[in-house]
């Protein structure tokens, strides 16, 4: 009996290290890192690698460039200018608040290829940005 | 009027559920008889049933003096999504979920189970009823009165109102979510019961069933409403809200699959299942109620969020205490060999249980990891296809292989793999040869063709002998195995585009294509809708008009797409429009050929009858033992074989 659990605590242990394993793998490689534009500017190496960008749009800002979408996002004061192929969609507006994900180019502006909106007050919690998936 | 009406049946249902709660721990602990203890449920859910009435009463009267449909009704707000307004935002589903449980309650009462063990069930039960009506009563009450009060309402949330499934997705995962507090109950039950409670088991597992097969219709129907309603083109997006649905299905499936007939050989593995499953259903409520992760689904902050979470850890800490740590290992068993069915259907339960923690971490990550590290992030769906989808590929197979291993010869279980893996390893090669899928779709493939051929192949026996419920855990599988084609067949084949085009240009994925002729604007019931006009060839059938749409909402601030669906035989096409420039020129427009998409709402219906049917078989009483032929073997597993094999 006693050998029996033995056996069996080594399997359970094995299979928590494979599942650990497993995870921290798949996180290592799929996390994307929420930056203010604040944090960007003070540190432009860190938005190299694929990051979500969030701050408000800044009214008067966007400007369309064929299929090219620009405006600069702007949150504590600190500005961005962000690129978007594609046109964002229909529910993004100025003054709203905006979450873009891409990398930041070597002249400064941020390339994104995806844009999540937020919209209406009834989704908006107040910590983390919200993604509605109708913006997808 | 009716505000008060309401806020006094809630603390009517507060009262009555406590008192149940405390005769039916009467009559666990005295034997008291049970009939006060039945009346008080029944009170219960006569005071839910009022307190749903009055709030839709309310809605449907326009009485915007209550807070709830101030909030959430409107004057314009077609007849339909008035009346399912009353789930679609937090205060009125709370309302909906004490209804479920009430009649849950009610159900369970009047089944006759072995006497403690019921007692103390219906007493865990009635302390769960007793924890939402306060929710209810004192974080979250629709009813509190408005002054001034408003003319009209901004109606429900416009995505609620575009799609029929709203009438039932929600009631269905209500039903299913809910429902698994009832294995949940008896799991806690067991212990206090003494002797009763070896039986738990048989007695959960019919409600158990019932719960997975509505929580499997919920969430297909989610899928289907995603599919149909945000325009994104999908159907599922790992979203939190999503994955607290299949948190719980993940580990009550585990528990279906291990609990019967071997209930005395892993007691301490079903026990934790069961308490696992309600545990989830509650910390998916927390995670999508209190605002604490961000969602298109989660309802707005609520001051819920404290008082859930403390009912999540003392969930837990009940089911630690009550289940103990570690149940008695029964003495003199026979261990079964280890490649046999037992050992698969362990394995199975083990995977499936994995893929619900990895689940669970991608889900609660970004939730830790502000407070923790700092740093705001979050787990997209990447994650979740290099974790859980190849573990999810693993169990499919090990499904398939599971009916083969009933026979005890190993020779003879090879043989009977041999033709459902020849016809595996042939869909790979042909489908590989025509088209490149990527390996985890082609692996996808393969292992569905071998669980489907299995199943093929036990259909003769199964209908000749219609055990209970064994034709219909067949029915279940098959239908998961039609799920893992569509999935994989609509996310290795799905192909899309997406660009801003003028009026006469055309946007074309493979041999469809659609033109834009123009755009409308128009003022419709209370929203501003903008139609792109697009004539739309090659979808089959002749070239013709679609017209989808972005509604602006003015009452919410709110713009949702409208997107067209033309529903092939084998795929659909999907067309949405984005954007539309200032002068209406031109427009943003998404096309999408989603092949064998069908099959996952087929497969979905499926395996939700499947469960059902099962659920019917074994909640039907059972003839007395010891009648010849199978009947003398305990019969829960013959209901085991049909579930699990």
């Amino acid at each position: 009996m006693n050998r029996r659990r033995t056996g069996r605590t080594a399997v359970v242990v094995v299979l928590l290290a494979a599942g650990a394993l497993l995870v921290t793998g798949a996180l290592r490689g799929t996390l994307t890192y929420y930056r203010t534009p604040g944090e960007v500017l003070r540190d432009p190496d860190a938005a190299r690698d694929r990051v979500r960008l969030g701050g408000e749009v800044v009214p008067g800002s966007l400007r369309r460039d064929g299929d090219l979408v620009v405006f600069r996002l702007a949150e504590g004061g600190q500005a961005i200018t962000v690129e978007q192929r594609g046109g964002p969609p229909g529910t993004f507006r100025e003054g709203e608040g905006a979450v873009v994900e891409g990398t930041l180019s070597a002249d400064g502006t941020f390339r994104a290829d995806h844009v999540v909106v937020r919209h209406g007050n009834e989704y908006r919690p107040s910590t983390a940005p919200v993604e509605p998936v109708d913006a997808r | 009027m009716l505000g008060e009406l309401g806020t006094s049946s809630l603390t009517v249902g507060l009262l009555c559920a406590t008192l149940t709660a405390l005769l039916w721990l009467r009559v666990a602990l005295f034997g008291a008889p049970t009939r006060p203890a039945r009346l008080a449920t029944a009170a219960t859910l006569a005071a839910a049933v009022v307190a749903c009435g009055v709030l839709e009463a309310a809605l449907l009267r326009h009485d915007f003096s209550v807070r709830f449909v101030a909030e959430n009704g409107g004057r314009r707000v077609p007849l339909y999504y008035t009346v399912t307004s009353l789930w679609s935002a937090l205060d009125g589903s709370l309302l909906l979920w004490l209804l479920v449980l009430g009649g849950y309650a009610v159900l369970l009462a009047g089944r006759r189970y072995p006497a403690r063990l019921h007692a103390y069930a219906m007493a865990v039960v009635s302390a769960v009823t007793v924890f939402f009506f306060a929710l209810s009563c004192f974080a979250a009450n629709p009813f509190r009165a408005v002054d001034p009060v408003p003319a009209d309402g901004p109606g429900p949330n416009p995505l609620l109102q575009q799609h029929p499934a709203m009438g039932v997705h929600p009631p269905l995962l209500y039903a299913g979510y809910i429902g698994l507090v009832v294995p949940f109950a008896f799991a806690l039950a067991a212990r206090p019961a003494g002797r009763e409670g070896g039986g738990w088991l048989r007695v959960a597992r019919p409600w158990a069933l019932a719960a997975w097969a509505a929580l499997t219709a919920g969430i297909g129907l989610g899928a289907w409403w995603s599919y149909a309603v945000l325009g994104w083109g999908g159907y599922w997006a790992w979203d939190p809200v999503e994955n607290a649905s299949l948190l719980p299905w993940l580990t009550a499936t585990a528990f279906l699959h291990t609990a019967p007939g071997r209930g005395a050989r892993r007691a301490g593995w079903n026990l934790v299942l069961a308490c696992a499953s309600f545990v989830l259903v509650l910390l998916g409520t927390f995670l999508t109620r209190s605002g604490a992760v961000a969602s298109v689904h989660a309802f707005t902050d609520s001051p819920l969020g404290p008082m859930l979470l403390g009912f999540v850890l003392l969930a837990v800490v009940a089911s630690t205490v009550l289940t103990g740590w570690r149940a008695p290992e029964p003495a003199g068993r026979t261990p079964s060999p280890v490649l046999s069915r037992d050992t698969a259907v362990l394995v199975n339960g083990v995977l499936l249980v994995t893929i619900a923690a990895v689940v669970l971490i991608g889900t609660i990550f970004p939730l830790l990891s502000g407070p923790l590290g700092g740093v705001r992030t979050s787990v997209g769906p990447d994650y979740y296809q290099r974790t859980a989808v190849p573990l999810a590929i693993v169990v499919l197979l090990a499904m398939g292989v599971t009916p083969a291993l009933r026979v005890r010869d190993r020779g003879a279980a090879l043989r009977r793999l041999a033709v459902p893996a020849g016809v595996a390893l042939a869909t790979v090669a042909v489908v590989g040869l025509l088209s490149r899928p990527g390996l985890p779709a082609l692996t996808a493939f393969g292992t569905a063709a071998f669980v489907l051929t299995g199943l093929a192949g036990e259909l003769p026996d199964r209908l000749r002998r219609p055990a209970r419920g064994r034709l219909a855990g067949l029915v279940a599988h098959a239908g998961i195995a039609l799920v893992a084609v569509g999935v994989a067949g609509s996310s290795a084949y799905g192909r899309d585009a997406e660009r801003t085009v003028r009026a006469g240009e055309s946007l074309r994925v493979g041999d469809v294509s659609v033109r834009l002729v123009g755009v409308d604007r128009r003022g419709d019931g209370g929203a501003m809708a903008v139609h792109a006009r697009l004539r739309l060839s090659g979808a089959g059938g002749a070239e013709r008009t679609v017209t989808p749409a972005l509604r602006y909402h003015p009452a919410r601030d709110t713009a949702v797409t409208v997107p067209v669906i033309e529903t092939g035989l084998l795929r659909d096409t999907y067309v949405t429009l984005i954007a539309v420039s200032p002068d209406d020129g031109s427009a943003t427009l998404r096309l999408a050929v989603n092949p064998l998409v069908g099959l996952l709402w087929a497969g979905g219906a499926l395996t939700a009858v499947g469960g059902l049917g099962s659920a019917i078989g074994a909640a039907r009483p059972r003839r007395r033992a010891g009648t010849p032929g199978e009947e003398a073997r305990p019969a829960s597993v013959g209901v085991h074989a049909g579930a699990a094999g």
